[in-house]
């Protein structure tokens, strides 16, 4: 009797000191960011492409990268979700025999599991290969290649999770195997793949190794596909390696504006899945 | 209204039999319930009558079912249509991920039919059902024009034969998720009941239920027989007694005994049936 009170207490106390290291990590991660960043953020740092003294912490800002990033990160999520929404429907027991469909989520875990400077590379080879320049269009592309499996597989179990029992009443009504993906399956996992949709979007502005070689740098913002594109990630990497204080404090406000975003995607998804979870049974 | 006679029927998952051989003639206009243990393969034959088993990659079937004459097992068969003619009520209710009203909307949507079809639809069957009961109803079919109101007038049919009619009608558009899991069930018999069968398939209709949305169901159950086969499979002996016209029983895979329930109930022909009516077996 007695040990299994201790056991619950240990259990307990352990529980209680991975949540505290995982808050302590974020709030440390924020703090850093802030103290070191605050100060350069500013309302011409968010609207602003670099001006002539930008590189010795005077004039612009980092519009060019915000802007990129954002393109970056949309693009390859649209092209993604073309992909993954079919594929991981694709996947499911009425389209694909479960050998093959398992056959294939290896595989994407695999291609999950990539670095994502291998990404790069490889999308590099390609363009070369192709005689294409580093280009908001290479970049996109890249970066679709290192969410798509996200996508798919975070899409692929949240539909899988649909109870076989709701679409049998959909098919017991006579309704075509398509009939039910659409008008019942695609409903019922809608919250889980606006989720899915966000988890990759989140991924992909944040990667910086993959679009390194892919998508440039410039100082400008594109105006077309085969222009270079600035991102954050890449805006951090640059600014923190540079000897001058006031450069690598607009580092940090970049990373900031980074964090921003990401949080703003989360809380959007969050608000989005629980709007379409009006139907749902749990 | 539709016969149903099972010849030879063998149903087997993987390499294991569980149906050996069953032969019967399902009466038409009648309440037949199927009985005995778990496990027996009450629910097994059910989903074999509309072929919801072909969901399964490694369900096997032989032998014969015929519907009216039609084997429904033939290749040439056309399962959308038998799915059609033959409506099942799952265990569990399961409400389709939208509203209530679309819930029931769902099977003559998919199914296609033209305003006129459905208002055709309406006023036969308010002469066909309850023609002695008063009917609450505030619309009347014959006076309308060819308004979108086709709909829901079925809608509110289909709700009123169901018996929920009352308790949802000022929220027909709220999530049918929202409602209590008793009206959820009599909800799927009204769902069912749109896609206009001529078979009934219940599973366990009750089994998620409370004692009073049971008695509602089970009354429904008796006042649908009139224009309806119905095959209920159930584990509680005191409904099959309270419902049956007429009974199958099931040990093992094997129909041991069937016939009309006054007889199987009071002179039982076999040993087993006449252990498990009298709770020696379970």
């Amino acid at each position: 009797m007695h040990w299994r009170k201790w056991e619950e207490a240990i259990f307990k106390a352990l529980m209680v000191i991975s949540l505290t290291l995982v808050l302590a990590s974020l709030a440390s991660i924020l703090i850093v960011v802030i103290a070191r960043g605050a100060s350069a953020l500013s309302l011409s740092m968010l609207t602003q492409t670099p001006k002539g003294g930008y590189y010795l912490g005077k004039e612009g800002g980092i519009a060019n990268a915000i802007v990129g990033s954002l393109y970056l990160a949309l693009g390859a999520s649209f092209l993604a979700i073309l992909v993954s929404l079919p594929l991981a429907f694709a996947l499911q027991r009425e389209y694909t025999k479960r050998r093959t469909a398992n056959l294939t989520r290896l595989v994407l875990d695999i291609l999950w599991g990539t670095p994502s400077i291998v990404y790069g590379a490889f999308g590099f080879v390609v363009m070369q290969y192709l005689g294409l320049r580093a280009s908001l269009l290479g970049g996109v592309l890249t970066l679709t290649l290192v969410i798509l499996p996200i996508m798919t597989r975070a899409m692929d179990e949240v539909i899988r999770m649909v109870p076989l029992e709701l679409k049998e009443v959909s098919y017991a009504a006579g309704a075509t195997t398509i009939e039910t993906t659409l008008a019942v399956v695609l409903r019922q996992s809608l919250p889980g793949i606006a989720t899915a949709m966000m988890l990759a979007f989140g991924r992909g502005i944040g990667d910086a190794a993959s679009i390194l070689f892919t998508a440039g740098y410039t100082d400008y913002i594109p105006h077309s596909l085969f222009d270079p594109v600035a991102s954050l990630p890449l805006a951090i990497f640059f600014q923190i390696g540079t000897p001058i204080p006031e450069v690598q404090q607009r580092a940090y406000a970049s990373a900031l504006i980074l964090l921003i975003i990401v949080l703003l995607v989360s809380l959007a998804s969050r608000l989005l899945s629980r709007r379409l979870s009006r139907h749902i049974l749990r | 209204m539709s016969h149903i006679s099972l010849r030879n029927l063998k149903i087997s998952y993987d390499d294991h039999e569980v149906l050996h051989g069953i032969n019967v003639d399902i009466p038409d206009g009648q309440i037949t319930v199927v009985i005995g243990p778990s496990g027996c393969g009450k629910t097994t034959l059910l989903k074999g009558l509309n072929r919801l088993l072909d969901l399964y990659e490694e369900v096997k079937v032989e032998g014969q079912v015929l519907i009216d004459g039609v084997n429904i097992y033939d290749p040439q068969a056309d399962v959308l249509a038998l799915r059609k003619k033959v409506g099942f009520l799952p265990q569990k209710p399961y409400p389709l991920p939208m509203s209530i009203y679309d819930n029931i909307a769902f099977g003559p949507r998919i199914h296609g039919l033209s305003r006129q079809q459905i208002l055709q639809q309406v006023q036969e069957l308010r002469k066909n059902h309850f023609s002695d009961r008063e009917y609450a109803s505030s619309a009347q079919p014959a006076a309308l024009p060819t308004t979108s109101r086709e709909m829901d007038l079925l809608v509110e049919h289909y709700l009123q034969l169901a018996g929920l009619w009352d308790e949802v009608k000022d929220r027909l558009h709220a999530p049918a998720a929202k409602l209590s899991v008793g009206q959820q069930q009599r909800l799927a018999l009204a769902r069912a009941l749109a896609v206009e069968p001529d078979v009934i398939l219940a599973d366990e209709p009750t089994s998620a239920l409370d004692p009073i949305s049971a008695k509602l169901v089970e009354k429904q159950f008796q006042l649908l027989k009139q224009n309806y086969t119905i095959v209920v499979v159930t584990h509680i002996l005191r409904q099959a007694r309270r419902i049956g016209d007429y009974v199958l029983f099931l040990y093992l895979g094997e129909l041991v005994e069937h016939g009309p329930a006054a007889q199987v109930f009071t002179s039982p022909c076999d040993e087993r049936t006449r252990a498990y009516i009298s709770g020696e077996i379970s």
